[in-house]
């Protein structure tokens, strides 16, 4: 297990450079360059223009910019933002807990809905139960994000004006942040009301980020589900004389969840591009949003900081996956 | 009294084609601590016939019967819920691929004490006790040690013997072992066989075994029952079935056995193959394959007396020739 462990992070290691290299050139080219952007319409003066340019390195060739890039983030230096000045890994840590909020209440919805649908359309096999479980589930996998993001804001924030439009709590709450995780804050700061506000600033984004996920674990699990039910073990459990839901939720469900956790491992990466989309729609101020507005403003640093960041965020939750997996599949653990 | 009485047991399946008879109107009986070896090639509906008692098929099956008593209860009346509760306590069931038929996911002890928990008042360190003399009732060797292992860990001998001792753990009245040895090598093919006697006579256990093999049916049962295409053709104690087989489908099967193949040349065989859905004869259903068959045959067959075997046949042999003088015929097929 432990050696298994070393091979996977080694791994990491290639992907790691791989992925910087592709940060550093994809923010290169794009036409404009942030200090053009920062300049603003009014134009920058040449000899201004070449004094900042060799202030941020950008004087010296690619390569160069590059290696003196790579050993940077060595010494854990993510670089500075060119726009807000602030170091982009402190930027990263302040706006990556509501990423982690959001992105885990989502996938924590979709295992919760996803995973009870696919078994029951599984069970009842061919039934009309069936048939809406994986029609609404395709439905859901087909739907354009923001499209289905602003459906839903506007029939229940503008309609119904049951939840707010946008942002992680309403501004009449003030609290310093302790975890970063509104709902805990929120009920930390012991302000009535906190919580209920971060909840219902909460709900709408999970709801759209989580449909993606959530039809893809349906239909994985029903597939799953529907493989191991005709399997022999599964008659033998029936031959126990064990009750239909021991025999489905345990002796099936268990085996069917191997190609599952993949899935849902899988989908984290779905989530946190899909948090690009979501957080830009509900005003997040998360890390979806904040890249985004990087590379509006060419924000170099930001855009390949925050890339190789997000990057490595996927591929630690790839090998708690691989881990998790050995231990659920007790076929890969010996 | 029988432990177990089966009266016109009909299993039908509903495929894309239409209905698909796989148990046609079977009778069957066992007596406390008997053997009882069911026969019958691929396809004549013998292990269909046992899953449609312990409710095992699919949805797609209706089952019908006159009769389906076991010590003493009527299972056609009773609640899915307490038949699940003499499911694997009173009656328990071996299957013919054991590697597959434990779950990979769990433990052997695990998979053994589920069915001490399901259906005994024992306490968790009883049930390890428990799990731990079965274990060695059965012949695995550092059971302790097993108790752990998942079965993936297990040859297919092994792990025959861990269905085994979780079948038998709650000392049911009736085991039922559906082709208990088929995919095991021939030397595990007699310990597993001795075992299932041994465990019958200790636990006063009856035994269903359902074979394709008559060397099975010599070595184990004390009677034995002929199936062919979901029809019962005969039965008969095993030393009687042996010697004087009263239906041809028997008297053939027997005749194809190397060991009592004579002279040189071919081996025996039957020609042509068991009807399917499509080309199910109108009356005796072996009557196509059958050296004896006349134009009486072809719109239906008798069932005779227990003297002749209850032998589903209308020239039923004796001595290996029908006993009203009808004359061998050359079969094309």
């Amino acid at each position: 297990m432990l050696r298994f462990f070393l091979t996977r992070l080694g791994l990491l290691i290639p992907t790691f450079i791989g992925v910087s290299i592709v940060a550093f050139a994809f923010i290169r080219l794009l036409p404009g360059d942030p200090i053009m952007l920062l300049a603003g319409e009014r134009g920058i003066d040449p000899a201004r223009y070449a004094e900042l340019q060799a202030s941020l390195g950008f004087d010296k060739p690619l390569p160069i910019q590059y290696f003196n890039y790579l050993s940077d983030i060595v010494t854990g230096d993510f670089g500075t933002s060119i726009v807000t000045k602030r170091p982009v890994l402190d930027e990263f840590m302040t706006l990556f807990p509501a990423t982690i909020e959001l992105a885990l209440c989502a996938i924590i919805l979709a295992t919760l809905v996803g995973i009870p649908a696919g078994v029951l359309a599984a069970v009842k096999r061919g039934t009309w139960l069936d048939q809406t479980v994986m029609g609404t589930a395709l439905v859901g996998y087909s739907m354009p994000i923001f499209w289905w993001g602003l459906l839903l804001i506007i029939f229940f924030s503008g309609i119904l004006q049951w939840t707010p439009v946008s942002g992680r709590i309403s501004l009449v709450y003030f609290f310093p942040p302790v975890t970063g995780f509104m709902l805990i804050d929120s009920l930390l700061s012991g302000q009535s009301g906190a919580f209920r506000s971060a909840l219902s600033h909460l709900v709408l984004p999970t709801i759209v980020l989580a449909t993606i996920p959530l039809a893809v674990i349906a239909r994985q699990t029903r597939s799953a589900m529907l493989e191991v039910l005709g399997e022999d073990y599964v008659r033998t459990a029936r031959a126990k004389g064990l009750p239909p839901r021991r025999v489905i939720g345990l002796h099936a469900l268990r085996n069917a969840l191997i190609p599952v956790i993949t899935t849902i491992g899988l989908q984290v990466g779905v989530l946190l591009a899909g948090a690009i989309l979501t957080e830009t729609i509900f005003s997040w101020p998360g890390i979806g949003k904040w890249m985004v507005d990087s590379v509006f403003k060419r924000d170099y640093s930001v855009v390949q900081g925050g890339l190789l960041l997000i990057a490595g965020v996927i591929m630690i939750v790839n090998l708690v996956v691989d881990l998790l997996y050995g231990l659920i599949n007790p076929r890969i653990r010996h | 009294m029988s432990l177990l009485e089966i009266k016109n047991l009909t299993v039908s399946f509903d495929t894309v084609s239409g209905p698909f008879r796989a148990v046609d109107g079977v009778d069957l009986n066992v007596d406390g601590r008997e053997i009882l070896s069911i026969v019958g090639e691929s396809g004549s509906g013998k292990s269909v016939a046992m899953l449609a008692l312990m409710g095992l098929l699919p949805d797609t099956a209706s089952v019908t019967a006159d009769v389906m008593r076991f010590d003493g209860k009527d299972l056609l009346t009773m609640s899915d819920r307490d038949k699940r509760s003499i499911i694997g306590r009173d009656i328990a069931m071996i299957f013919q691929e054991p590697m597959s038929s434990l779950n990979p996911c769990f433990t052997v002890g695990f998979q053994i004490g589920e069915m001490l928990k399901r259906h005994t008042r024992l306490g968790r360190t009883e049930r390890k006790a428990r799990a731990i003399e079965l274990m060695q009732a059965v012949g695995i060797p550092s059971p302790e040690q097993r108790l752990s292992a998942y079965p993936h860990q297990l040859s297919g001998g092994m792990s025959q013997r861990v269905m085994i001792a979780m079948s038998a753990s709650c000392r049911p009245k009736l085991l039922i072992a559906d082709e208990p040895t088929t995919a095991l090598d021939v030397t595990i093919q007699a310990q597993i066989l001795d075992l299932l006697r041994d465990l019958c006579a200790e636990f006063d256990m009856a035994l269903v075994l359902i074979t394709h093999d008559m060397g099975v049916v010599a070595q184990m049962a004390h009677r034995v029952q002929v199936q062919y295409a979901g029809q019962k053709v005969e039965e008969q104690s095993v030393e009687d079935l042996f010697s004087d087989p009263h239906h041809p489908y028997t008297a053939a099967l027997l005749s194809a056995l190397p060991e009592r193949a004579t002279g040189r040349g071919h081996l025996p065989s039957i020609p042509g193959v068991v009807p399917g859905q499509f080309d199910r004869p109108p009356g005796c259903l072996f009557e196509p394959r059958c050296a004896y068959a006349t134009a009486s045959c072809r719109s239906s067959a008798h069932r005779q007396g227990p003297e002749l075997g209850h032998a589903l046949c209308n020239h039923p042999l004796i001595n290996g020739a029908p006993a009203d003088g009808t004359q061998a015929r050359e079969i094309t097929v």
